[in-house]
């Protein structure tokens, strides 16, 4: 058996030395035999990986420059981008899309903020709270939305929320019916559906700010809001920057939510999302290659959302 | 989470006990304890009553708070005419297999990224975790293009669990949550195994799997949640009637069916993930905050 030193005693914190023995002690063909048995270990996941994740990156890419027709695959240069670009729905499909994004930072990621700091002070129901808040977050999303769908945003008298407009006297809405309320609306039951994740994890993050902090702030005359900026905020930035990007990513996906809620396109493409123009595009009219340019356009947009976001980030250090 | 009362918050323990901080702080609770039952609970708690509600009482202005005359057939038609059976089958199936494949896969390739440590290890995490920056709706095509036609097997997955699968091992971020937990775990343990004799398997096995219930239980649980919730790709990848899940096969019977059954069906689909929600949110929490960063 080969003797091995623990290297335990030296280890820095955070950045752990190889398990096994310096270089100085293995032969040549323990480190073959070593690294052979690590990558056995990885083989399945790294397989899965090629396969379905990075293969397919590359593939994307390639395929936005093909075309293929009756079984035969062509390289068409940029018909494909051009094609789909010329898509009435083109430029309607990027509005409702950048549109929701911004609502949604709006509404899906200050609320949740708020919604933590609020439960974070509470010194009673918190398990509940908690637990009701990620309740939605559990339901498959085509449960939650029918739910929007038939109940909430029924667009007659009998429809929840045109009942409970009504009671306060507000005028009603025709909701998913009419191109102005379209996106507000899909905000409101996206939110509702998955803020929980975040008010969780802001909670977290809450969790670790130290009290002095808040003490000292105090102690200088600092009222509940600008303790609020000067210490919560500062002191959450990095969650609140991941997040951020997060939920970028999350709703320039925008699908499930058009297609249940709006059956796709809504009124006059009222609800068209990027995400529902690749669907459309690849499943329905047999493009697969205009489908795949439309997701390289849709990931260039977000590489440079997040170029210029890092940039931002990088300044304000 | 502890749950340290002790510790400073925003506002100070002592200004919410007394005086006027008092009332504020119990009206506020009380307004969201309210506010929130009716947010979060409300819509779950109509859904379930509306689907008992006949289609006249649905149309009725205003809405009934309770169904005036309860038609529990509403739920029974949806079980009967949908199939629920079969489609509750299938996603169990899915959501097994899916937990069976990433325990397996990701954990040892987690293990070996944090203990065996190989060569170009970093690399291909680095590689694998640039894939969580990659929105799942630009790979839709391809990977569909490549599951009708796997590459060099030449093999069609349609309508085969593997479709679900295998793609779902590719998940960087189990990969990175059970990562930084084999990190927590001391590498003298690891020596002492080597010591004795016993080989990478047996230490992962007798040593690392033990201590690691709880986060093995996390990723369990986002592996059933996920196909629980997933939508497009299953729609995509599972085309037939029979090897349809949940959510695809309510959505598929929305055009033709009568709203009141597409809402008990949805109650229906709803109830395993919330079930299994309320048995483990103690778990579900730590997962997903000791998965961010700390602020």
């Amino acid at each position: 058996m080969a003797i091995t030193t623990v290297p335990g005693a030296t280890r820095k914190p955070g950045r752990p030395t190889p398990p096994y023995a310096g270089p100085q002690r293995t032969s040549l063909g323990r480190k073959v035999r070593d690294n052979l048995t690590g990558h056995a270990f990885l083989i399945g996941a790294v397989l899965c990986f090629v396969v379905f994740s990075w293969y397919p990156m590359i593939r994307g890419i390639v395929m936005s420059f093909q075309r293929t027709r009756r079984g035969e695959t062509t390289w068409v240069g940029w018909d494909n981008y051009s094609r789909i670009i010329a898509d009435p729905s083109f430029w309607p499909a990027w509005q409702n899309t950048l549109y929701f994004t911004l609502l949604a930072l709006v509404l899906g990621y200050a609320v949740p903020f708020f919604v933590a700091i609020l439960l974070n002070e509470f010194r009673h129901a918190k398990g509940y709270l908690r637990i009701l808040v990620y309740l939605p977050v559990m339901l498959p999303p085509a449960s939650a939305l029918f739910l929007f769908k038939f109940y909430a945003y029924d667009p007659s008298e009998a429809g929840l929320f045109n009942a409970i407009l009504k009671a306060l006297h507000l005028p009603t809405s025709q909701w998913m019916q009419s191109p102005e309320m379209t996106m507000p609306a899909m905000v409101v039951a996206s939110t509702w559906m998955n803020m929980g994740g975040a008010v969780l994890i802001y909670l977290a993050a809450l969790q670790n700010i130290p009290g002095e902090l808040y003490e000292a702030a105090e102690l200088d005359g600092a009222g509940i809001w600008r303790r609020i900026v000067n210490v919560t905020i500062p002191q959450t930035r990095l969650i609140l920057a991941l997040l951020a990007m997060l939920q970028i990513v999350a709703t320039m996906q925008l699908f499930i939510e058009p297609l249940i809620l709006a059956n796709g396109a809504g009124t006059e493409d009222s609800a068209t999302s990027v995400a529902y123009l690749i669907y459309q595009h690849g499943f329905f009219q047999n493009d697969l290659n205009g489908a795949a340019a439309l997701g390289v356009i849709m990931l260039v947009v977000l590489a440079g959302f997040s170029a210029a976001y890092l940039r931002l980030s990088a300044k304000q250090d | 989470m502890a749950q340290d009362s002790g510790t400073r918050t925003l506002i100070s323990h002592a200004q919410l006990s007394r005086g006027r901080g008092k009332v504020i702080y119990w009206t506020l609770l009380a307004v969201v304890v309210v506010g929130f039952t009716l947010v979060f609970l409300g819509p779950l708690y109509w859904m379930v009553t509306g689907a008992l509600k006949s289609g006249q009482e649905i149309a009725q202005t205003p809405p009934s708070l309770f169904p005036k005359d309860p038609q529990p057939q509403n739920y029974v038609d949806a079980w009967n005419n949908l199939d629920l059976a079969k489609l509750l089958f299938n996603t169990f199936y899915y959501a097994a297999g899916a937990v069976l494949f990433q325990l397996v896969f990701d954990t040892a390739a987690a293990y070996s990224l944090s203990k065996l440590r190989p060569m170009f290890g970093n690399v291909i995490l680095a590689l694998m975790l640039g894939t969580l920056m990659i929105p799942a709706m630009v790979l839709i095509v391809p990977q569909y293009v490549t599951v009708i036609d796997l590459p060099i097997l030449h093999i069609n997955l349609l309508d085969s669990p593997f479709a679900i699968w295998l793609p779902l091992v590719a998940n960087a971020f189990n990969i990175f949550l059970l990562k930084r937990f084999f990190d927590s775990i001391p590498e003298e343990l690891m020596a002492a195994a080597l010591m004795d004799g016993a080989t990478s398997l047996r230490t992962l096995w007798s040593i690392i799997l033990p201590l690691s219930r709880p986060i093995l239980g996390v990723v369990s649980i986002f592996a059933v949640t996920a196909v629980w919730k997933d939508f497009l790709w299953p729609k995509l990848v599972m085309p037939s009637p029979e090897t349809r899940t949940v959510s695809v096969g309510i959505y598929a019977f929305s055009g033709g069916t009568p709203m009141n059954v597409v809402i008990a069906a949805s109650v229906i689909a709803a109830i395993p993930t919330v079930i299994i929600f309320l048995i483990f949110q103690r778990n579900i929490m730590s997962g997903l905050t000791s998965g961010s960063l700390k602020g």
